[in-house]
């Protein structure tokens, strides 16, 4: 039975003790005592508010106060309409609301011993693979939403990439809501082998209409010379809250790309964390974000340099219109013995109306003192004198005022390496001007 | 095709152009010629339709029609070309993205069908070919990381493919040396023809030794002061602009 919740931090806890039972289900004894400490420290701590320095910008009081659910497992297999088509060769764990996922691939099959399947299973199926990792990268004390997801999760994604092997074909996880008024808990656990190589997609889709709230934790560990790239691609309704959180684990020489592309949403925030835990890796955060209407888009991220000999770069670039709010901070912490770090930070506004607003905060702590480390930050509209020369050639105003806003977001749409979401961005951007893309892009 | 009439126009509170006159007709190549301070970006802004140039007075006649009334792309899209002295970078958009955009622009403007990136290619290997240019221009973002030199011949390669009935060459050989103007008054010859007209602001007369004008005129604290053939371009340069002034002084 589904009961909605009443209002703000009391009823999750009480929640908790109502359904334990049916928690205790998924995975062994040492995950329920997981999620008893994380409701534990919900209880502490409550939904944060804007009197935390984290929280400053944005105000997660309608996420507490909205009239929501913690849904259940349905039984069945989804309606196919609810799915689109895979487009290209690849792999995908698709998951609708809260049924159980669904595996599809096309193309070549999974390398032998590539896992991409149900969280829930995994811990029964692949325990070993999976207790050692799950919720010990993103800690339940790092952040409430990470404690709610952690105790009430019922499923998830797990993919383990086996040693040495490579998976040419994207993998993609997909969550999609539908507006009903539920809270859902996504989790998934990424493990990359030794010297593993694979392409990831976490997609974040929902309509329109009532609003729902998604709370996904992502927790990615990078295995000695591992090869991920990972992508997350957020469009969830108008008046849906995403809050997510990402936590990267790296380890020696290891290689992780992310690129956070957040398009929906009413009131999103993502975190954005990676601990370089050995020497020779190489981290870099890219992002993109588009608001616009009375959207709040609010990116942190935080880079451990916890060993020496450490890549890390970072570029976030936004785009706000309308009233939309935008928020970014970036952490690097470089630790005393992190010499040789190599840090680069960037973030990148483009401000397309009078009252769209930006807070942008780097934050760099370095306590070791043979490193590099940059960060850079501009914020502004698009430029005149490039809106006068398109249209001296004949664009029109409005044409030329889209070009080069896509312009400004192509510098992070060229890095991403799988086509159909460059097509998708391309399409968000161009097509309501009528501009060509494709390879036409420009 | 152009006429100006009486035109004044202003910057801020400051008049800049007293009454501008001037008529080119099509095959024609004028040169207007001044020093700093003559008036010579606020008449090619004026043209082009800038914000900052406030007109008070006169009028532009571009094909018989009301210049100073139509928006900056209708001006384009109607064939007139500006050669910006001070070219945009643009980074994040290829020259050839833009120039297919605008040569299209330009096409659906007219009635004509809008090329595809096929017969767009095959266009512009053409152009390519007349103003000497390497192709791999084409991929790159448009003025981005080009010298000077590259940047005014990025321009005339522009014009080539617009195919304009009047461009306006804005000081296309400032800061120039000599064989990069060469080459740029190669390409703006290349684009000579009887129904295209040109109009070549300069503060030099070197750049008129490789693009000869039909027409000279001298523009004086904002004001046409005197115009000739070619030869007036060559006196100036012996005489200077001082003997002018003191002529209109002689004058008024």
């Amino acid at each position: 039975m589904v009961a909605m919740l009443e209002q703000e931090n009391n009823a999750y806890p009480g929640e908790f003790s109502r359904i334990e039972k049916e928690l205790a289900k998924v995975g062994s004894p040492a995950l329920l005592r997981q999620r008893k400490a994380a409701i534990a420290r919900f209880g502490e701590v409550g939904f944060p508010t804007t009197h935390d320095e984290e929280w400053r910008f944005t105000d997660v009081a309608p996420i507490a106060k909205a009239p929501l659910a913690l849904p259940e497992i349905e039984d069945g297999v989804p309606p196919p309409e609810a799915r689109s088509s895979l487009a290209g060769d690849g792999y995908r764990l698709s998951f609708v609301n809260g049924y159980r996922p669904v595996f599809e691939q096309q193309g070549a099959k999974l390398p032998t011993g590539v896992i991409v399947a149900s969280l829930a299973e995994a811990l029964v199926k692949h325990k070993d693979l999976v207790e050692p990792h799950l919720a010990h990268h993103a800690r339940v004390d790092g952040s409430a939403f990470t404690a709610l997801n952690t105790a009430f999760f019922r499923d998830g994604a797990f993919v383990h990439i086996p040693k040495g092997v490579v998976v040419s074909a994207p993998i993609h996880l997909q969550f999609l809501a539908t507006t009903r008024p539920f809270a859902w808990q996504r989790r998934t656990l990424i493990v990359a082998g030794e010297n593993s190589q694979a392409t990831i997609v976490e997609g974040y889709d929902g309509a329109d209409g009532n609003a729902y709230f998604t709370n996904a934790v992502t927790e990615v560990v990078a295995l000695p010379g591992a090869v991920l790239d990972h992508y997350k691609v957020q469009r969830e309704g108008k008046s849906a809250f995403h809050v997510g959180t990402m936590q990267v684990t790296m380890q020696r020489g290891s290689t992780f790309t992310s690129h956070g592309i957040a398009l929906g949403g009413g009131l999103v925030r993502n975190d954005a964390n990676a601990v370089l835990d050995a020497e020779g890796c190489t981290c870099t955060l890219n992002g993109l974000y588009l608001a616009s209407g009375q959207q709040l888009i609010d990116n942190h991220t935080r880079i451990d340099h916890a060993k020496p000999n450490c890549v890390s770069h970072e570029l976030y670039k936004g785009i706000l219109d309308g009233k939309a709010r935008g928020v970014f901070n970036g952490k690097i912490y470089v630790h005393p013995n992190a010499q040789k770090t190599d840090a680069k930070q960037t973030n990148k506004t483009l401000l397309l109306s009078d009252d769209a607003v930006i807070n942008t905060k780097p934050q760099l702590e370095i306590y070791a003192d043979d490193v590099k480390c940059m960060h850079g930050a501009t914020i502004g509209p698009l430029d005149a004198d490039s809106i006068f020369y398109l249209r001296s050639r004949g664009i029109g105003l409005a044409e030329a005022r889209c070009l080069l806003t896509f312009a400004f977001a192509n510098d992070i749409i060229r890095r991403i390496q799988v086509a159909p979401i460059r097509a998708q961005l391309e399409d968000v951007l161009l097509a309501a001007q009528h501009l060509p893309r494709g390879e036409e892009a420009p | 095709m152009l006429t100006i009439f009486n035109l004044h126009a202003r910057v801020a509170d400051k008049e800049i152009l007293r009454g501008v006159n001037l008529k080119v007709k099509a095959g024609e190549v004028h040169a207007i010629m001044g020093k700093n301070g003559s008036g010579k970006s606020t008449l090619a802004g004026v043209l082009a339709g800038r914000d900052a140039f406030e007109v008070t007075e006169g009028d532009v006649l571009f094909e018989d029609k009301n210049l100073l009334d139509m928006d900056p792309e209708e001006r384009a899209r109607e064939g007139l070309f500006m050669a910006f002295q001070y070219p945009v970078e643009i980074p994040g958009v290829s020259n050839s993205y833009f120039l297919k955009a605008a040569l299209n622009a330009t096409r659906k403007h007219r009635g004509l069908p809008e090329l595809d990136a096929m017969e767009f290619l095959t266009l512009v290997k053409e152009k390519l070919k007349l103003i000497h240019i390497d192709e791999d221009l084409l991929k790159r973002p448009v003025n981005e990381g080009f010298s000077g030199g590259e940047k005014k011949r990025n321009e005339i390669f522009q014009m080539a493919v617009l195919e304009p009935k009047l461009a306006i060459l804005d000081e296309t050989d400032s800061g120039l040396d000599i064989d990069t103007i060469k080459t740029v008054a190669d390409g703006v010859n290349a684009m000579r023809s009887k129904d295209r007209a040109m109009v070549v602001i300069t503060h030099y007369q070197r750049l008129l030794n490789f693009i000869v004008p039909d027409k000279v005129h001298v523009l004086l604290d904002g004001r046409i002061v005197k115009s000739g053939g070619k030869e007036l371009a060559l006196e100036l340069e012996n005489k200077g602009y001082e003997w002018l002034e003191t002529e209109a002084q002689a004058t008024t």
